[in-house]
């Protein structure tokens, strides 16, 4: 078959909006977006585990506890299906996980910034895991089976994490004077870095429109970020909570909220490196795997052996 | 002692073990040597903070007292604390956690096989529910004891530098005292001089494997059984419960 074949076939499926696999044939270019914006999606599972690992030693109750760790493990799990989704596109873990210690695969921005108290933990779940929902609700259906599979079993899980989040939240927003001001703090320096998830306003997306044709994205940047604020905000009001942005106000013609803009140069500077928390991150993960070196080294080699002893 | 006060420690014991071993493999939690085994070695600490739960609640309420397993957790002091002294110890290198583990699992596994048989119904039935997950973490330890000894020269002398870090508290987890024969007579608990030889037995077939030896110092310390830790408990603790503590009138 020639390549104009294969083209006519690929986008033929596409516009019937059935799955393409890995044994069909895909344009580069395609494989070469995929596997960019699963493995960065994979990446941010992991380096997310970071910001919230932060207070499991810290959790104040043990069942606080234990729905936290049980969280951070969720993430990791989300990595793993999402490293096997990319690897079914022909590129080795080591080499996605070289990408990220390398500073040339990226991952949510957000997880460079520090999670400072015990609300954090709670605004996360309810803002973050909130936010990526929205995006993942929408990947259930992109064109890449694989992706889309994984997408379906994570989504549960995080639809859960949102819940649990919005639970601490709540308990701190009828607790103690001390408990409510920390819930309110931790909205005020999560709210804006939460829309910034949603990446750049659609005039300015330089990869948004490849993402929409080919049907791995079907809704844009400022879709997803209205439909996340006029869901949270009436969440926020239930317990309490200020959204902060003065700007804020109901708009009946468009049946949604008026917001305001993010600061996108503080976007710009933490996507670039200069987030609070962007060498910490990467410093960590990059730490975990070079301090696991030897530990991989040893599994493989009693692999070995143990091979050999059968051989022989 | 009465038996309630008796088994009230002897739940301690129990609890804060698991309480205080989870806390520290959770220390790992994203920071693993993989994906797999982070994502492993976080399942046994969520086991075991259930395990801690369910004892640490029944430990009050054998008190009667009315404090919460969280009171139980969060607002005792390290001289309050009963937890075996090898739980406590840092986690070091992989080798080193993997190989407390496996001490502690080997124990588990023989001691709640054992407690299954209490004569209190409670105590027998934590133990059936914990019995199911130890078996598969003293699996998991016991795997990696082997993987670790026989992998690369330099995994099998991290293993021995732990060996040597560890073995010293490993005799303490079998001390008995008036709480153990206070309950033994009602037969609620167990007799660890039972479960020492089945703990031996296992340590040297799996050692063995893993081509590893017993250091030539075999001095035991001990302390845990009258809540006299090492340096690390103090700390430990103050992590854990700086929260409740500073803000001891919330609820979370
Ligand atoms: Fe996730
Ligand atoms: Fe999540």
């Amino acid at each position: 078959m020639d390549i104009k074949q294969l083209e006519t076939n690929f986008d033929a499926k596409l516009s019937k909006n059935e799955n393409i696999e890995p044994k069909d044939w895909m344009p580069d270019n395609y494989r070469k977006h995929l596997i960019r914006q699963i493995s960065q999606h994979a990446h941010s599972e992991i380096v997310g585990m970071l910001p919230e690992g932060n207070w499991i030693t810290r959790a104040p109750s043990l069942r606080a506890k234990m729905i936290l760790l049980a969280k951070v493990q969720d993430e990791g799990g989300h990595g793993l299906y999402l490293y096997t989704a990319s690897e079914s596109l022909n590129i080795s873990r080591d080499d996605l996980l070289e990408q990220l210690h390398t500073g040339k695969a990226k991952y949510s921005s957000i997880f460079n910034y520090p999670t400072l108290t015990w609300a954090d933990i709670g605004a996360i779940g309810w803002l973050v895991d909130g936010a990526a929902i929205m995006n993942q609700v929408m990947l259930q259906r992109t064109s890449y089976g694989p992706y889309a599979r994984a997408m379906v079993r994570i989504c549960k899980e995080e639809s859960f994490h949102q819940r649990q989040g919005y639970e601490i939240m709540c308990k701190l927003s009828v607790g103690t004077k001390e408990q409510k001001e920390m819930a309110q703090d931790a909205l005020n320096r999560f709210w804006w870095p939460t829309l910034m998830m949603f990446g750049p306003p659609d005039a300015e997306s330089s990869n948004s429109e490849n993402a929409i044709k080919w049907k791995i994205k079907r809704e844009s940047n400022d879709q997803l970020r209205q439909r996340f604020v006029n869901q949270t905000v009436p969440q926020a009001e239930l317990i309490g909570l200020t959204i902060p942005d003065k700007n804020l106000k109901w708009n009946e013609a468009k049946n949604g909220y008026d917001f305001g803009e993010p600061d996108w140069t503080e976007f710009n500077n933490v996507i670039h490196g200069n987030g609070p928390c962007n060498k910490e991150r990467l410093g960590a993960r990059i730490k975990a795997h070079e301090q696991g070196r030897w530990v991989r080294e040893a599994a493989m080699a009693f692999a070995e052996k143990k091979k050999e002893r059968v051989a022989a | 002692m009465t038996t309630k006060e008796a088994l009230f420690k002897y739940l301690l014991r129990l609890g804060d073990t698991s309480m205080i071993l989870a806390q520290r493999n959770a220390e790992w939690c994203g920071h693993g040597p993989f994906l797999e085994e982070d994502l492993a070695l976080t399942n046994i600490s969520l086991d075991l903070l259930g395990q801690a739960n369910s004892i640490l609640q029944y430990a009050g309420q054998v008190e009667g007292k009315g404090r919460t397993e969280d009171d139980l957790a969060f607002h005792r002091t390290e001289r309050e604390y009963y937890n075996h002294l090898i739980a406590e110890q840092a986690n070091g290198d992989y080798a080193k956690t993997i190989l407390r583990q496996f001490f502690c699992d080997a124990f588990d596994f023989y001691f709640y096989s054992e407690l299954v048989k209490s004569k209190d119904e409670m105590l027998a039935a934590i133990s059936a529910k914990s019995i199911k997950e130890i078996t598969y973490h003293l699996r998991h330890s016991s795997s990696w004891v082997e993987r670790l000894g026989n992998g690369t020269d330099e995994s099998h002398s991290r293993m021995e530098k732990a060996m040597d870090e560890l073995w010293r508290f490993t005799g303490e987890m079998f001390e008995m005292n008036e709480v153990d024969s206070v309950l033994i007579k009602e037969g609620i608990a167990i007799d660890l001089n039972a479960v020492r030889p089945k703990w031996e037995n296992k340590v040297k077939e799996v050692l063995e494997k893993a081509t590893l030896k017993i250091p030539a110092n075999t001095f035991m310390q001990r302390g845990s059984r009258d809540a006299k830790h090492t340096e690390h408990l103090g700390f430990i603790l103050s992590e854990m419960q700086s929260l409740p503590r500073s803000l001891p009138d919330a609820k979370w």
